[in-house]
């Protein structure tokens, strides 16, 4: 039997720091997507919603917010959240209830409105919750996660400051003409070197912003996609999967990881075996690839996915990158919307985001970004706690 | 001078001439955990709820480390004005097969650290309130990093 939905639709409400209403921005990606897929809200079945956590209820309960403000049609209602995998796992939701025949027509909305600055936990006195107790006991943010991987890659592979930031300037190249992206504009190596130290070895520029934005799929079943279209790109696996123990790298937000003392670790890292996950269950290997959208909430951590995704072995990332093979017209163009690097994170429309990229290079429909010939792409991410998030497309 | 030390979270570590951060051992499979707020093991083959409290070795080697040059959002409290950036360190400990994150001690910074390197678990002053200062584990580098 086959596992195949298909993606009718996509759309975006651009990325930027707009301050206004999360709604609006998923509301505006969600009628983009109806109105790319042909299909009216009213024959929409079922809507799944990315929580966003810092919007107050509205955002709790983002699933009906967005139903009821595209006018309640009286669709079965779903709200996910896991963190940045929040939008791989809205994703699953909608496509398993359409594999078990339960509706045809599914709307994945995520949106969100950031603060400025380092995303921060929620307020008062919370001994009791690893996220609070992290920035209060340690002082550690997200970018100290980030400067931690970055510097094991360099004493471990010696990688240079370099190429972390030749990813910066890669991706800047990759988002220069997408409308979608909050920022287009070309980075110089020295702008890069020339921008603040946040947490050593990464600078500014090395680290992803935080931003407003909004998301937004159609997904139906392949019955219902033939009836509106020749060739719908296919969603073949979608990877949710958990940690298995002991997980031995140290996974913001905790302050420490399994010990391994009792049972030996697995073969595979937690983060190799998300995408992993989707290859199998869709029977398709890194080596069918045309191209991937990976989370680089740093540039270290695009080539940490580089060897996470089977693209290389641990330490082949930098070899990849500066022969130009993840860069647009090499063989593997990696980021091609320009990722977080462009984007900024929003972060229950951000793994949408990705998948409404790969969505636009399988239909040719790219623009100046387009991969030649794309048939097959990735989106891979990891949500806090223990999320992960992998979605595997192809024509 | 503060009148008064207090740990700023208890049961965490302890004090002393020793100081060790204090993890539980499940009485079953012997899988160490830190820190101590486990229900159940976390061994997915194990579902014992029986720990004794144990003290982990107080050195480990650099896993990995970063340094902070803003100063992070509340709940984390800063003393000092202007703020002054702190280095960070994952130091895996090698019989317990664990991985922990701390402050540096204060002092040290990125360049005092490399991965693989030896550093000792110390108990420092996270912050300083009404003449009461707050105790937290950090890293201490062990012997000065040589680089080629």
């Amino acid at each position: 039997m086959s596992h195949d939905v298909a993606v009718l639709g996509v759309g975006m409400h651009p990325w930027g720091k707009w301050g206004r209403s999360f709604v609006e921005y998923g509301v505006t990606a969600a009628e983009r997507a109806l109105a790319d897929a042909g299909v009216e809200w009213n024959d929409v079945q079922f809507v799944v919603g990315g929580e966003t956590v810092r919007n107050g209820y509205g955002g709790y309960v983002a699933g009906s917010t967005f139903a009821r403000a595209l006018g309640w049609n009286g669709s079965r209602v779903a709200t996910c959240y896991a963190a940045c995998a929040s939008g791989s796992a809205a994703i699953e939701a909608a496509r398993t209830r359409i594999l078990a025949g339960l509706c045809d027509v599914a709307l994945v909305v995520g949106a969100d409105t950031t603060p400025k600055g380092f995303l921060a936990p929620n307020s008062g006195e919370r001994w009791d919750d690893p996220d609070w107790l992290r920035f209060r006991l340690v002082g550690a943010t997200n970018p100290t996660y980030f400067g931690l991987y970055a510097r094991r890659r360099m004493d471990l592979y010696g990688s240079t400051t370099a190429d972390f930031a030749a990813v910066k300037l890669k991706n800047a190249l990759h988002g220069l003409h997408n409308e979608n992206a909050r920022f287009r504009k070309e980075v110089t190596l020295e702008e890069v070197e020339m921008s603040p130290v946040v947490a050593d070895p990464l600078r500014l520029l090395d680290i992803c912003a935080t931003s407003d934005g909004g998301a937004a799929v159609v997904l139906t079943s392949m019955d219902y996609a033939r009836r509106h279209t020749t060739a719908p790109v296919r969603i073949r696996a979608v990877s949710t999967v958990t940690p298995r123990f002991p997980n031995t790298a140290l996974d913001m937000p905790d302050l420490s990881t399994d010990s391994a003392v009792a049972v030996c670790e697995p073969e595979q890292s937690f983060r190799a075996s998300i995408a992993h996950a989707a290859y199998e269950e869709a029977g398709i290997g890194p080596e069918d690839l045309s191209l991937a959208e990976v989370y680089d909430l740093s540039t270290a951590l695009e080539l940490d996915w580089y060897e996470d995704i089977g693209l290389c072995k641990p330490g082949g990332a930098e070899g990849l990158l500066r022969d130009g093979v993840t860069t647009l017209g090499g063989k593997l163009p990696v980021n091609p919307s320009g990722g977080l690097a462009c984007f900024g994170e929003a972060v229950p429309a951000q793994a949408i985001a990705q998948v409404c990229e790969i969505t636009w290079q399988l239909r040719g429909a790219a623009g100046p970004r387009q991969v030649e010939g794309a048939r097959v792409g990735v989106t891979a991410n990891q949500g806090l706690f223990g999320h992960g998030s992998a979605v595997l497309l192809s024509t | 001078m503060a009148k008064q030390s207090v740990h700023i979270i208890e049961g965490w570590f302890r004090g002393g001439d020793e100081p060790a951060l204090l993890g539980q051992r499940c009485t079953k499979c012997s899988t160490v955990v830190f820190p101590p707020v486990a229900t159940m093991c976390p061994n997915p083959s194990c579902s014992s709820r029986e720990f004794s409290t144990v003290p982990l070795s107080r050195t480990g080697k650099v896993w990995s480390y970063t340094d902070a040059h803003y100063q992070p959002p509340a709940p984390y409290v800063t003393t000092t004005s202007p703020f002054e950036p702190f280095a960070i360190a994952a130091v895996e400990l090698e019989a317990e097969r664990i991985i922990v994150l701390g402050q540096v001690a204060s002092g040290f910074g990125p360049l005092d650290l490399t991965v693989g390197n030896e550093v000792e678990l110390v108990l420092e002053p996270l912050e300083v309130r009404d003449d009461v200062e707050y105790l937290v584990w950090k890293w201490r580098p062990c012997a000065q990093v040589v680089r080629s």
